[in-house]
Parts: C-alpha cells; structure tokens; sequence
C-alpha cells in the first residue's frame, strides 16, 4: 500500500509541491518529479558529493537525504544559480578556467564552492579546498576547479 | 518501498509516543547519512522513522555546572565550529572536523554517530577519552550510560533505536591547565576512514614534571573506541621524561588490537603507527624537544622498515 505524503520545499526561490512514496531521497525527487537533473547521482552513498545541493543554506548530499526530511526546507540546485539568462560567477569562472571537462562533478563542485563564498567571501586556498574536499573530480586534478573558485570569489568582490 | 511513514516530532515527548506505537518497527532518524544508506542496503528496517532534528531541545550545546552537554540534533558541523567546545574541548572539535565530508558533517549528528558504534568514529574517540556519558529517554524512564558501555560491538547500541532516544551526551569540562590533542592517519585527507585515530587528554602537574591525569582513546583497534589504560598508568606513574613518554607510546602500541583488515591496514603497520603518533603528540602536548634523529622513530624488535 503506498502511503502518498503531500511534500512542500522551496526549491530555487519558487515553492513547489509534490505527492510522494514516504521512502524516495531528495535526489529522486529533485530529478524525477522536479525534473531538475542537475544535480547528479553518482555513488548514491555519500561519497562522492556529485548530489550536493544547498539546503536551508548548507552544503548537504541529497541522495542521503529523505524527501520528506527536505520538506519545508529552502533548497538551491544548480539551476538556481542562474539569474535572467546570466550565467552565476562561479559558473562563468569554471567555464572560463577550463575547470569544467566531463561536467559530471561540476553542479556538486560549484554548489559546495557557493556554500563556501556565501559565508566566507575571501577563503585561502586552503578554506578553498577545505570546501571542495568533499566533492571527487576524476577529469581535472582540480587546480583549475580551486583557481575558478578563486577568481569567482574575486569578481564578485 | 522502503519505509512508509516519515514523522518529524516536535517534541522529546512526541518522538517518544511515535516510537511506542510503532511497537518496534519504528526508528528515530537524526542526520541519516550512516542510516540511510543501511536502510537501502537493508542491513537494517523501519517502516517509520521518527526524525527528532526538528526538536528545539535537542539542538543545544550548553554548559551547567562545570559539564558540557549536547543534544541529539547537534551536527558534527556545529560541533566543530562551537566556541564553548573549541575553547573547553578543542578534542571533540577536532575530532568532529574530521568525519566524512563537509556535506555530511553539515547533516550528522555526534551523538548519531556514537549509535552507530563504529569502533574509530572521529567524535566518539575523543568523547571516550572525555568519559562522556549518554542520557538515554524511553516511555517513563530515563539512563545515562557510559560511553565505554554504549558500544554492545561494532555497529551494535545499547541504546535501541527502535524503542527509546538518546537525547543527550555530557562530559566535564577538561581542566583548563590541562592539554589535549588528537591525532588522525588516513589515507585522504577528506572522505576517508580513519586507518587510526586518538585522542590525548592530560593533566600535568603546574611544574611540568608529572601527570596527575591522564585519559586516551583509541580507535580502530577494537570492537568499541578503546580506552589505553595501561599507557594512562605509566603516564600517572612516576616523573615525567623523554623515556616515559617513549614507554607509554610503546605500551599503547601494545595494549592495543588493531587487526589487518582491508580497510584499516595491516596491524604491523598500524601498532608502529600508534607508537609513532603517540610519541610525537605526547611530546608535542609536554613540549618536550624532539628526541635526536634515529631515537624518535626506534623500531621495535623484529624492526618494521621505513
């Protein structure tokens, strides 16, 4: 018997609402009911960080997260990141740094690094990286990911 | 399907009740990052879960009467970042920033964790050597258990999660002379288990010559973070020196059982590890200089080469 709970969330400014299974996580709903595919499933166990989303305004992987647990909450995704058809700075500087190759890490990557700049606006290197360690990026060694970070953090300055 | 109903209490009270009507196939959920996962793997089952991040009452870290207390609801993340904990038991912090990823310390729980009882979680080792102690709620009773008795064996509770909540875990406040680190290897620096972790508290007398107290934890070289008793006695055991400390590095490399494993290491590795660890952190702690080359890192008998 499915039981179908009724699921409220802000997801990038706008309040939706779905009917949902009690059991799914909030990376299948982003993904299937949302249709925001941006944010990707990668290890499904909390170790790769290819799912991160910002949620009440931290950085936290959505395929541990139940739906359900997300409801009433403020969710950003990738998605968000955009405004009036401009590309955020932090997406402009991954693509201008040549930070993006397979684009797979990319949306946990810029997401973990605008939880970053949204409280620290002038990390280190090292508060750089710090924020980013837990997002895996097999294509590009992630000097030019952290060089990006740098560069967004400064034209927004 | 999984599990079919998802509360969030609002209340202690309310978590409670939920459970009781469950009668058993009910589960409190905190951060979910280790229950999730087993609950997909179906290492575990709960047709409802009880999430209890929502309770005012269990997002506090406080102190009160020369205790620390910190409720269900606090995450590793704020734990980290807590100025009372930094300043009274920077350990924990450490330890805490530590676990996982910066994702999951965002939405796990320290006390979470310590259900989970993996023998070298990050906040449970320093809380074992703080000798903290886990208040326990059910319907009409309320416990504390030990932290060395919350650990049945590894991934195994005292506390059932089924039936009752732990709300709480305290310990008091270090002295404030006294000195504490802790130590991690591991083969990342992010998003890797630890092949061994410890954490060291002592009190030193004010001249710097003898240990009035000492408490360190081990892990993962048990079932459960180890308490290394017998390096505690030779520390408080006489005066202090450059051999004691090299003695009690070298006892906790033996008192300890850290097995081969696939994920850990070999034991070999891991026991000169501890010794190594050990005598670096007690000598750094008790600012001892560094013993001249070749004397630091003495290997044991039957020699590990470097």
């Amino acid at each position: 018997m499915t039981h179908d709970h009724t699921i409220r969330m802000k997801v990038n400014g706008t309040l939706l609402e779905a009917r949902t299974r009690p059991d799914r996580t909030l990376l299948d709903l982003l993904r299937d009911e949302f249709g925001l595919t941006g944010t990707k499933k990668g290890c499904e166990e909390g170790e790769c960080g290819a799912c991160t989303v910002i949620m009440d305004g931290r950085a936290v992987l959505a395929c541990l997260t139940p739906a359900l647990k997300a409801d009433g909450t403020d969710i950003t995704t990738i998605e968000g990141l955009e405004q009036d058809g401009e590309l955020h700075p932090l997406q402009k500087a991954f693509l201008d740094e040549g930070a993006v190759q397979c684009g797979y890490c990319t949306p946990g990557m810029i997401l973990s690094a605008k939880a970053l700049l949204d409280v620290n606006p002038a990390p280190t290197v090292e508060q750089v990286k710090e924020a980013i360690s837990g997002n895996l990026c097999r294509c590009t060694g992630y000097t030019k990911i952290v060089r990006a970070i740098q560069r967004a953090a400064e034209e927004k300055r | 399907m999984n599990w079919t109903t998802y509360h969030k209490a609002s209340s202690v009270s309310e978590a409670l009740s939920l459970l009781e009507r469950s009668a058993g196939r009910g589960r409190v959920i905190a951060g979910g990052t280790d229950l999730v996962i087993q609950l997909h793997r179906r290492a575990l089952s709960a047709e409802v879960l009880v999430d209890i991040t929502g309770i005012d009452d269990l997002k506090r870290i406080e102190v009160h009467e020369g205790w620390i207390l910190i409720g269900a609801a606090v995450t590793h993340a704020e734990v980290a970042a807590n100025s009372l904990i930094r300043r009274h038991a920077r350990v924990l912090s450490e330890g805490c920033s530590r676990v996982g990823s910066l994702q999951i310390r965002n939405m796990a729980t320290l006390l979470g964790n310590v259900i989970n009882a993996q023998p070298a979680a990050d906040g449970a080792v320093p809380l074992t050597a703080l000798e903290a102690e886990i208040r326990v709620v059910s319907k009409g009773a309320e416990r504390w258990i030990p932290m060395e008795e919350a650990y049945l064996g590894v991934g195994r509770s005292a506390v059932d999660a089924t039936g009752e909540l732990a709300a709480q875990i305290r310990f008091r406040i270090p002295d404030s002379d006294g000195r504490a680190g802790f130590f991690r290897v591991s083969r990342r620096k992010a998003l890797a288990l630890p092949v061994l972790n410890g954490a060291v508290l002592l009190r030193p007398d004010a001249a710097l010559t003898r240990i009035e107290k000492a408490r360190i934890a081990l892990g993962p070289v048990a079932a459960k973070p180890f308490r290394a008793r017998g390096t505690e006695a030779c520390l408080e055991s006489g005066p202090l020196s450059l051999d004691v400390i090299h003695e009690a590095a070298r006892i906790a490399a033996e008192e300890a059982k850290p097995r081969t494993s696939l994920i850990r290491g070999g034991e070999r590795y891991r026991r000169e590890m501890i010794r190594l660890q050990m005598t670096r952190l007690l000598q750094d702690l008790l600012a001892f200089p560094d013993a001249p080359a070749g004397t630091e890192a003495a290997p044991p008998q039957g020699g590990a080469s470097r």
